[in-house]
């Protein structure tokens, strides 16, 4: 086989979602020639595009799993290099909270697992402590207890930033690049895309909500099956995240963490997600009925919400398997790890996997002596931000105060975004209370012809304002 | 924030007599007055590249005949309105996002070149309205690209000259649904239909002839259930009587449903009333406890913007008033709505009256529904104005006040007894 030089690499990911972003970071800065390849036009356009955001302790994990090691050790990873990619950490600590005798019942056994899952920091609380904390909170509550450490992240400029370091360090994404098939002979893997053939040395399927398609396009056989998990959340306008502070959680069920209400790192009040089992993989849909049982749900917790108003709407798909626990695989081929159904904690776990990936790779590091270390914008609330900066060129998006600054510079880079919703995460941009209402018109001018997929079908034209077109 | 600078524009506030925050018809016409009634220093922070506010991206008729007494487009009108307060003196800075607003006059505001500050005497809101979104209206499906407020496909359209769909679905038949058909005309978009939850339209009745005159299917009753799609809109799924069918469109006008542009309130503190869901005042504009005063549609859902400039320029009268120490103290109770279908009424507390001119004559009310009857201001049980009402929802009522009102009297409250 004689492929090209530039076609040949150490390692091939296949996936950006957060865990093959942060895959890609740990072989990267181990001294791998890496690959990227994606077959959205976009990365964080699976399971990573909608999610709690929480950074999660992994205290109520199943003990001795796969999972809690992940957790615990992407947990620690996210705290030690966070301030360096200039990520946020809100540690608003969590309450979880029982409504009832029964979920009072299981608070011990809830807080013994969290001891043997090294989370020694859980402080048991009366009924009149915890509403002291959250004085919002209905005066149902029964009980409960805090877990300090539990913290609220920002779920893309995280996994963007741990791509965005493996690209400065010399790795490369390939988008539009749908992996259909591939073989292994002399030791090395070719790998057919939608976007061209490569070859690596060792290949990695992070494909989430298609790892046991890809298992099976690459090696034949899957050990697995995806059950797609659907979340919806409603997510409130900024007033309302001044009515918690905390994460709240309720006591888990044997299927779900349940409905949790929580800030965002934007500012926000989010209410959900649902645990709601479906064959379709690609498609998340809204349900109104749901919605609606999501607010009076967020209404029990908090009765105040009821003043508040709903601004976003989202769901996403947790790639989940007929089991509990990640199934991350290094025997089915030969210099072929499967990274599958990392379910509903891969945000938190994605450093922590990666290195456990590292390592079962059997791949000799070589850590680069002196990497880059990007500096991500910062879009939390909680944050100073670019619109308090000089030379900002002004607030285009009104509602999340997103700069035209910070829209150019979301546009350029080895990560420019691809599409509408890749500008959305790395800005915000109207992703606020006017949904565009505002800003569409001068959006579609700043990012025409510069996204993959644009905004817009076509002109019209019949331009009657006489404006001068900006710059 | 930001560490001090030695520019002079950092924590050192400028001072001015007043900042209007929010550069449409109602702000600039209160800019104009004010300048006129000698209020000094007068400057307007608007966030958009030019003053004007929405009729800036409205290219089709009628605004102007209540203040200039012609007919105009949006976008010549704005100018109009722009040219007069800059003539009387007006400070209109663009590109200027107002970011916080304190109760004693300290403005915040961003622009291009970082954060400023302001210390005003007086400061006036009128950051008008937006329409409700798809995500607060909970309807379901899919987030494709292709679903806009009527504000920004104006925006898109009449401003940037493109067009972002086709055969889109228009949602709501509130006057701005008209305004989104003409707007799609003169763009060359065909609507497939016009799509409204209510048995009939928002708008006046024969309104549902202009959407059947343009070739448009106008199907009330029908409610928006989801949207499908994954890049764009492929499909709008609707329930009528219960049954749910498709229809095939590459985008969707999410219409009407107004409300208050307040966040800058809401984020800094100031009284909202939970009614209108924009600032809360009294007969003279005033926000509670402050030195803001309020005018135009941030006070309640949509007006015309004539409405917005006439409250505009009467505000601009209790500002100065109150510059100069003439108003009646600030005593206002809240108005209570009793059970029935009002939904608001704007003023929505009510001071000491005075001879001075109030910025609001008239108590403006209106309903959830069809309703006739007679509407009753009531003062410690007594009747203090009253009206007889036969209206549609959402239609503006109003209820004249009297002039010697005391708050000190008792508690206000605003009843409907239906026929
Ligand atoms: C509702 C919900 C709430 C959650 N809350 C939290 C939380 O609070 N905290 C937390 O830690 N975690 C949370 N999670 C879990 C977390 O979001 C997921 O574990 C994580 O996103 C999984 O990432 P991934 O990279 O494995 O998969 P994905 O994000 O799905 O990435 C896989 C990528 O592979 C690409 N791909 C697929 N097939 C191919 C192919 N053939 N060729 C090339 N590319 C391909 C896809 O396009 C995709 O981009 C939540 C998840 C959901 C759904
Ligand atoms: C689609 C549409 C069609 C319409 N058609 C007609 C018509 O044909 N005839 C008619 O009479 N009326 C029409 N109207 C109504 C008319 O536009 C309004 O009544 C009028 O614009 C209200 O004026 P305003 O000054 O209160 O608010 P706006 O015009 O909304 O102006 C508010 C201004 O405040 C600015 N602003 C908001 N927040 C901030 C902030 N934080 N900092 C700085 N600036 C801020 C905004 O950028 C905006 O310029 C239409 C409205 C819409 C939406």
């Amino acid at each position: 086989m004689n492929a090209d030089r530039e076609n040949v690499f150490d390692v091939a990911v296949i996936g950006a979602g957060v865990v093959g972003c942060a895959i890609a970071r740990r072989f990267t800065l181990d001294g791998a020639r890496v690959v990227v390849v994606e077959k959205a036009a976009d990365v964080l356009d699976g399971a990573s595009k909608g999610n709690s955001a929480i950074l999660h302790t992994g205290f109520d994990a199943p003990e001795g799993s796969v999972e809690v090691r992940c957790m615990k050790e992407g947990y620690r990873l996210y705290r030690e290099i966070r301030q360096r990619l200039n990520l946020p950490l809100i540690e608003s600590g969590a309450l979880v909270l029982a409504w009832n005798r029964e979920q009072l019942s299981e608070l011990p056994s809830l807080m013994e697992r969290a001891h043997a899952n090294g989370v020694t920091d859980v402080e048991e609380l009366s009924r009149a402590q915890i509403l002291k904390l959250e004085p919002n909170l209905s005066e149902q509550v029964m009980g409960g207890f805090r877990v300090p450490g539990e913290s609220l992240i920002d779920p893309w400029s995280s996994a963007h930033a741990y791509l965005l370091q493996a690209l400065e360090n010399g790795a490369e994404l390939r988008r539009n690049s749908e992996v259909t098939g591939g073989s292994f002979s002399n030791g090395r893997w070719r790998i057919e895309t939608t976007g061209g053939a490569i070859e690596a040395g060792t290949v990695v399927n992070a494909a989430g909500l298609f790892g046991d398609v890809v298992d099976q396009r690459l090696t034949g056989k899957s050990w697995y099956q995806i059950r797609p998990r659907k979340g919806q959340f409603v997510v409130y306008d900024k007033p309302a995240a001044a009515l918690a502070d905390h994460i709240l959680l309720p006591v888990p069920t044997k299927t779900t963490k349940g409905i949790v209400v929580c800030r965002t790192a934007f500012g926000n009040l989010l209410v959900g997600p649902t645990a709601e089992e479906q064959e379709d993989r690609n498609h998340a849909l809204l349900d109104r009925e749901t919605m609606l049982g999501l607010i009076a749900k967020g209404e029990e917790v908090i009765p105040a919400l009821r003043s508040h108003e709903v601004t976003a709407i989202y769901a996403g798909l947790r790639p989940a398997t007929e089991e509990k626990d990640y199934r991350i695989r290094s025997d089915l081929a030969e210099n072929y790890i499967c990274v599958g159904g990392i379910r509903s904690t891969g945000l938190s776990a994605a450093l922590g996997i990666a290195d456990h990936v590292a390592e079962i790779s059997g791949r000799e590091a070589r850590p680069l002596a002196d990497p880059v270390w990007p500096q991500m914008p910062m879009l939390c609330e909680y944050e100073s931000r670019d619109w308090q900066e000089a030379g900002n060129g002004g607030v285009v998006c009104l509602c999340e105060l997103v700069t035209r600054r910070e829209i150019e510079n979301a546009m350029t880079g080895p990560l420019a975004a691809g599409s509408m919703g890749g500008l959305k995460r790395r800005t915000r941009v109207t992703m606020g209370r006017c949904q565009g209402f505002h800003c569409s018109a001068e959006l579609a001018r700043m990012t025409e012809g510069r996204l993959g997929q644009p905004m817009l079908a076509q002109t019209c034209g019949k331009k009657t304002g006489r404006e001068k077109t900006s710059q | 924030m930001n560490a001090a600078s030695d520019t002079g524009k950092g924590p050192q506030a400028e001072r001015a007599d007043v900042v209007i925050v929010g550069g449409g018809p109602a702000g600039l016409s209160a800019a104009r007055e004010l300048r006129r009634l000698g209020a000094g220093t007068v400057i307007i922070l608007e966030r958009d590249r030019e003053a004007g506010g929405i009729p800036r991206h409205c290219g089709h008729y009628p605004f102007g005949m209540r203040e200039f007494k012609r007919v105009l487009r949006g976008p010549d009108y704005a100018r109009r309105l722009v040219g007069a307060a800059r003539k009387a003196g007006a400070d209109i800075r663009t590109q200027s996002t107002v970011t916080a607003i304190g109760r004693q006059g300290r403005v915040e505001y961003t622009t291009p070149e970082g954060p400023m500050v302001l210390q005003a005497r007086a400061v006036l809101l009128a950051t008008g309205v937006r329409e409700t979104s798809r995500a607060s209206r909970l309807i379901g499906g899919e987030k494709p690209g292709g679903i806009l407020p009527t504000g920004a496909l104006q925006g898109i359209v009449y401003l940037n000259g493109e067009r972002p769909f086709s055969r889109p679905v228009i949602l709501g038949s509130e006057l701005v649904a008209f305004s989104a058909l003409m707007t799609c005309r003169h763009a060359g978009i065909r609507p497939v239909a016009m799509v409204e939850p209510g048995v009939r339209p928002s708008a006046f009745s024969l309104s549902r002839l202009l959407p059947l005159a343009m070739g448009v299917p106008y199907l009330s009753g029908t409610a928006v259930q989801a949207v499908l799609g994954r890049e764009r809109v492929e499909e709008v799924v609707i329930l009528h009587d219960g049954d749910t069918s498709s229809i095939v469109a590459d985008g969707i006008i999410v219409s009407g449903g107004f409300r208050p542009e307040a966040t800058v309130a809401v984020t800094s503190g100031l009284a909202v009333d939970p009614g209108s869901r924009g600032p809360q005042i009294d007969q003279f504009g005033r926000i509670e406890d402050s030195v803001c005063f309020a005018t135009g549609n941030v006070l309640r859902g949509v007006e015309t913007s004539g409405w917005c400039w006439s409250e505009g320029r009467r505000v601009a009268h209790a500002i100065v008033a109150a510059i100069r120490g003439q108003l009646p103290e600030d005593n206002g109770t809240t108005v209570q709505i009793g059970e029935g279908p009002i939904t608001l009424a704007v003023p929505a507390r009510l001071s000491n009256g005075s001879d001075a001119v109030p910025a609001h004559t008239h108590l403006q009310m209106r309903l959830d529904r069809p309703a006739r009857g007679v509407v009753q201001l009531m003062q410690a049980g007594k009747v203090i104005a009253s009206r007889s009402v036969n209206s549609l929802p959402d239609r503006r009522i109003l209820l004249r006040l009297p002039g010697n009102m005391s708050p000190t009297n008792g508690a206000f409250e605003l009843v409907f007894r239906e026929a």
